[in-house]
């Protein structure tokens, strides 16, 4: 199992190389609001998903794929790491 | 001459008073009977308002029982309806309402303050109808309750609106930055639904997706289809309408009939909506438009709804679908290239001309013009534009052209080819590339703008935005996302940005498009 500082990275890599190419990935903060700005689209949104899903073995409901739950980075680990558990 | 488009929900109505009308999956349902009573307060309220035949009420609310009810009673108020979307930014749905002169508008607490603003700079002041909640009808209904204080409005007549009086407005993108308003007649609106009728068969035990925004013309079937024949219709919101495996799940729950959307939702729910795991033995029609089906995600569509009838509609918002194309089942295994958009509907008629307007030889490439009872009146207040999308031939028809070229087959199907100007498909919704340009220049640090669309297998098309900047240092790609964000909707963000010391032009120093497309 991945631990929190990993996962951050390999969120983080994934993101800047998806949907974000040519960013500076110093820019990519981990409390960036990434849908509420329209950063990822809905498309983005569910690729993410299927992503973490994949990474950390675990299952997101559909609900969870949502501005409450994804927004930033730090919020996808803590919602992975809650599945996880 | 035909009946308006609401007569046909009032005499399903007097049939079918008992039937579920619409449902607002987790929020509730209405029957006939109940949306024809709040839909009658609705015009009181509004004849009471001041609203009568021929004005404009706009709509800027999520989707709901709340805004059928509305649609309703504006045109038996005689009014033609402007929805827009509420969750574009609300400077561009103030133009929209400032543009057509709305007289009110319905829209919900949460979205008021930043609209009220922008109309304030407008110096527009038409009349809101603010609803505290949004849902199963019941907070229009309290809006209302607390517009009639101790008094109801007035009953008044439900207005029998003459063909050519105008039923609804919708705006789509505009070359020139600014949205522009289609007209459409209550005519052109029953001659499509009664197009509808003989080419779908509904019945009253018919369940109806409504998966497409009220602002989009798939909205039209959706709601006016079902409703004129008393069958219920199911408001699917924004937020599920993207969610394949939410919306899998409602299909089935719902047990929907005949679906409608683009044919990306399609794809989405053919790759993520685990279709082969539910009961969906009430589907029978499935029909898509708003863009090209790619032939592979068309197969595994109809591979796992097997027995269904798929239709490929197409036309665009100025004339409604026009042609259409029924796809005949099993989707061979070899095939790529996709489907034609199919013949031109009974309701109207076509044809392919050159770009000096004579008719093309069959199997020539030309562009398609349609006309017809379904055909748009204009564009509202642009009487330019409006000339420039029409021609008249030498009987004196008018004819719209579509900016679609197509070539027509022997048996009389038109295959699409591509479009003659800078508009391109998105997700069903159309974008004018212009449009976004227009965007990107109210950024304070982008110095020039240029945008190109090219075909994509996954997402239908990508767009990417080349600019050059006033300062040395270009803002990052998150910053452009943020800031398109709040100035054009979400599915025109482009899907790349790149700088560009300067743009490259042509001899005559306009932007070099094909330089860009060499490029991208």
């Amino acid at each position: 199992m991945m631990n929190s500082d990993e996962l951050r990275k390999a969120i983080k890599g994934y993101i800047l190389s998806e949907f974000l190419p040519g960013e500076k990935p110093e820019n990519v903060t981990d409390d960036l609001p990434l849908i509420s700005s329209g950063v990822l689209d809905s498309i983005a949104t569910l690729k993410l998903v299927l992503f973490l899903e994949e990474k950390c073995g675990i299952v997101l409901e559909a609900h969870e794929a949502d501005k409450e739950n994804m927004d930033t980075i730090d919020m996808m680990v803590a919602t992975a790491q809650s599945k996880q558990k | 001459m035909s009946a308006p488009l609401h007569f046909d929900f009032i005499e399903a109505a007097r049939l079918h008073p008992g039937r579920v009308a619409v449902v607002e999956p987790k929020a509730g349902q209405i029957t006939y009977a109940q949306l024809d009573a709040l839909s009658d307060r609705v015009r009181d309220r509004l004849i009471a308002l001041g609203v009568g035949r021929g004005d404009r009420v706009g709509m800027y609310v999520r989707k709901s029982i709340d805004g059928v009810a509305y649609i309703l009673g504006a045109l038996k108020a005689g009014a033609a309806y402007v929805p827009v979307d509420p969750g574009a930014p609300p400077a561009r749905n103030a133009y929209i309402m400032h543009n057509c002169a709305v007289k009110t508008v319905l829209t919900e607490a949460k979205l008021t303050e930043k609209f009220r603003a922008e109309l304030q700079q407008l110096g527009a002041s038409p009349e809101l109808l603010v609803l505290d909640t949004v849902g199963a009808g019941q907070g229009l209904a309290a809006c209302l309750d607390v517009l009639d204080g101790a008094r109801l409005a007035p009953l008044s007549a439900t207005d029998a609106a003459p063909a050519d009086s105008l039923a609804y407005i919708l705006y789509t993108s505009g070359s020139t930055g600014k949205p522009k308003g289609v007209m459409l007649s209550h005519e052109n609106a029953v001659s499509f639904v009664q197009w509808c009728v003989e080419v779908f068969e509904p019945t009253p035990e018919d369940r109806f997706s409504s998966h497409a925004p009220f602002h989009f013309d798939l909205s039209i079937l959706d709601l006016h289809v079902s409703l004129g024949c008393g069958a219920a219709v199911v408001l699917i919101g924004e937020d599920l309408g993207k969610d394949p495996v939410r919306l899998a799940k409602l299909i089935a729950d719902e047990r929907i009939s005949i679906w409608y959307s683009a044919p990306s939702i399609l794809s989405l729910l053919a790759q993520f909506g685990n279709l082969d795991k539910a009961d969906y033995s009430n589907l029978r029609h499935v029909l898509f438009a708003g863009e090209v089906f790619p032939v592979k995600h068309l197969r595994h569509v109809t591979r796992l709804w097997p027995g269904r009838r798929y239709f490929n509609l197409y036309g665009p918002t100025e004339t409604n679908v026009c042609t259409y194309y029924e796809v005949m089942l099993p989707v061979p295994e070899e095939r790529s290239v996709p489907y034609p958009i199919g013949p031109v509907c009974s309701h109207l008629d076509s044809k392919v001309v050159d770009e000096h307007g004579t008719t093309v030889a069959k199997g020539a490439e030309g562009e398609l013009c349609i006309t017809g009872r379904g055909v748009m009146q204009g564009y509202w207040s642009l009487p330019e534009q409006t000339a420039n999308g029409f021609f008249v031939d030498v009987d004196g028809t008018r004819w719209y052209r579509t900016g679609d070229i197509v070539v027509e087959e022997a048996n009389g199907d038109y295959i699409y080819r591509g479009r003659r100007d800078r508009m391109v498909k998105r997700r069903g919704y159309r974008v004018e590339l212009g449009e976004i340009e227009s965007g990107l220049y109210k950024h304070d640090k982008v110095k020039e703008a240029a945008v190109i669309a090219k075909p994509d297998e996954e997402a239908g098309v990508k767009i990417t935005a080349y600019l050059s900047c006033k300062v040395a240092e270009a803002p990052s790609l998150i910053e452009m996302k943020r800031f398109c964000s709040e100035h054009i909707p979400i599915y025109m963000i482009p899907d790349r940005f790149v700088w560009l010391e300067t743009l490259p032009k042509t001899s005559t120093d306009k932007v070099d498009y094909q330089r860009l497309k060499e490029l991208n």
